[in-house]
């Protein structure tokens, strides 16, 4: 019984791990660019949220609707101001720029909100249980952060295979200069790209927020989580994103389990043991 | 000409880097015009269709559409503005199904006679398979769904590259026997052919690019073979 709550544990962490991937995914799908600074803007959401909380006396989860709308807006305008100019035939450019943006992004919460480590505060959430059975609990935010995680994929599928602005995507990643020809302004394209994998990040970085102490260095541990939750379900399949976050929380809690050092070690070995056998994921993309 | 001209392009040079691809070609269209432009590979025929289009900027000279300069306009402007391009090996989002390819092409929002059903009505083979990948149809059926992905756009010019290339002969009779229909709704055809039989059916005036410029122009039933070849092949 202890291990399938060490197992339960692992599938309800895994949600967070595939809302970290989701928006890498995403990125990377439509525009080629690898997003070097995503896990430190998980973390600047998370700060967000952490002023609005403060600031607006709401708890975080309301905060929510103050920072996803914020991160959008953010995204839109990173990507309409700095990226679009990276872009081009090389793969160079953006990984650069944007590995300076997240030493910029990390210099900047340390100037501004200190080293000190940070906690969102949700209240009974955090502490609720239910007993499933004898010896086997569920907590109530892990349970919530689980669920929000598959509506966040569901919803993002929905996005991709049945709106304009999905077809507008797939569209764009297929042929940038035929998508031109059809009246699709990429530069645009790419923009709403980068909002919604932002607001997908401000989700992320509130539940990480209450979840766990953050300070501003913890981010590029997350984009190494998101990494290999993308290469572990297969790049272009957000469910299998899905399943790449649960593999690696499962991972992780069994390693935690036998011996608490081996927490990070586990999900890097089950990585590296996936992508050694199946190196384009376990569900690479089945259509489109 | 006696009506204004729909498109006109004033002695306008492209280069893809160093390498000049046009020199000085100057072409004009009228309203419900079909104009063929022939000439070797390397004539520099796309260039100027990909310069018309938005995809190429040219370097000197200009592109007046319905009056207007577009020269210098990004492509998913100039397709609002009512020009649309069937690209050169037809180029459907493979990831895309038809009828999704078919969509995008209407996302522009021009109002016009063009429609899902008025295409599936054009091209009825295209309403079966609407919902396959675009990959998954015949050469044919592919370049049916570019031609309606175009239209789905309400162009009042629509550019046609190379439509018969890689495709069998009764396949292209096929695809041109369907041109009166799509000009029956008033619009204007620019077609790139290297088949030059068929363009010189399907055209009311020839333009003959070699190397970059216009070695001959003409009413189609007037030029002669011995002036096309000649300006065809340089010789």
């Amino acid at each position: 019984m202890q291990w399938l709550n060490v197992i339960l544990q692992g599938v309800l962490i895994g949600g967070l791990y595939a809302m970290f991937a989701a928006g890498l995914s995403l990125i990377f799908g439509v525009m080629r660019l690898v997003n070097i600074a995503h896990g430190d803007l998980i973390v600047l959401a998370a700060y967000i949220s952490l002023m609005v909380t403060q600031s607006v006396g709401i708890d975080p989860i309301n905060s929510l609707l103050i920072v996803v709308p914020a991160m959008a807006l953010l995204g839109y305008a990173l990507q309409r101001g700095l990226l679009n100019l990276t872009l081009g035939d090389d793969l160079l450019p953006p990984l650069l720029v944007t590995f300076g943006l997240s030493i910029i992004i990390q210099n900047g919460l340390l100037e501004f909100f200190t080293a000190d480590s940070r906690r969102l505060q949700a209240g009974l959430i955090e502490v609720e249980t239910f007993q499933l059975a004898q010896g086997l609990f569920i907590g109530a935010l892990p349970l919530i952060q689980f669920a929000v995680a598959i509506l966040v994929i569901a919803g993002l599928q929905v996005l991709f295979y049945r709106t304009a602005l999905g077809r507008a995507f797939r569209a764009t990643s297929d042929d940038q200069s035929v998508a031109q020809l059809m009246g699709l302004d990429t530069r645009h394209v790419f923009a709403m790209a980068m909002a919604l994998s932002l607001a997908v990040i401000a989700i992320a970085g509130v539940f990480l927020a209450i979840r766990t102490n953050f300070d501003p260095a913890i981010g590029p541990a997350r984009l190494i989580f998101g990494f290999e939750a993308v290469i572990i379900g297969g790049l272009g399949n957000m469910w299998g994103t899905l399943a790449g976050g649960v593999i690696l929380g499962v991972s992780q809690a069994i390693g935690a389990q036998i011996d608490p050092g081996w927490q990070l070690l586990a999900g890097h070995i089950v990585f590296l043991a996936i992508l050694a056998v199946r190196p384009q994921g376990l569900f690479p993309r089945i259509s489109g | 000409m006696p009506e204004t001209p729909l498109l006109e392009i004033k002695a306008i040079d492209a280069f893809y880097g160093d390498f000049q691809a046009l020199f000085g070609v100057s072409l004009s269209i009228a309203p419900r015009q079909v104009v063929a432009v022939i000439g070797a590979n390397g004539a520099g025929k796309s260039t100027l269709l990909k310069s018309i289009a938005g995809l190429m900027q040219p370097h000197r000279g200009e592109i007046l559409f319905e009056g207007n300069l577009t020269a210098g306009a990004p492509a998913f402007d100039v397709l609002r503005r009512g020009i649309a391009l069937v690209p050169e090996g037809r180029r459907l989002f493979p990831s895309l199904t038809v009828e999704e390819n078919l969509l995008i092409g209407g996302q522009s929002g021009r109002p016009g006679p063009w429609t899902l059903a008025r295409v599936y009505e054009l091209f009825p083979v295209l309403a079966e398979r609407r919902n396959l990948p675009a990959p998954a149809l015949s050469g044919g059926q592919q370049q049916m769904a570019a031609i309606g992905r175009a239209l789905m756009a309400n162009p009042s010019l629509l550019l046609c590259d190379e439509i018969s290339l890689g495709l069998a002969p009764i396949v292209v009779r096929d695809i041109y026997a369907r041109l009166p229909q799509i000009m029956a709704e008033g619009l204007s055809l620019i077609i790139v052919e290297q088949d030059i039989a068929q363009a010189l059916r399907a055209s009311s005036h020839v333009y003959c690019l070699q190397e970059g410029r216009i070695a001959l122009q003409g009413s189609a039933n007037q030029l002669s073979r011995e002036s096309i070849s000649a300006a065809y092949f340089g010789v």
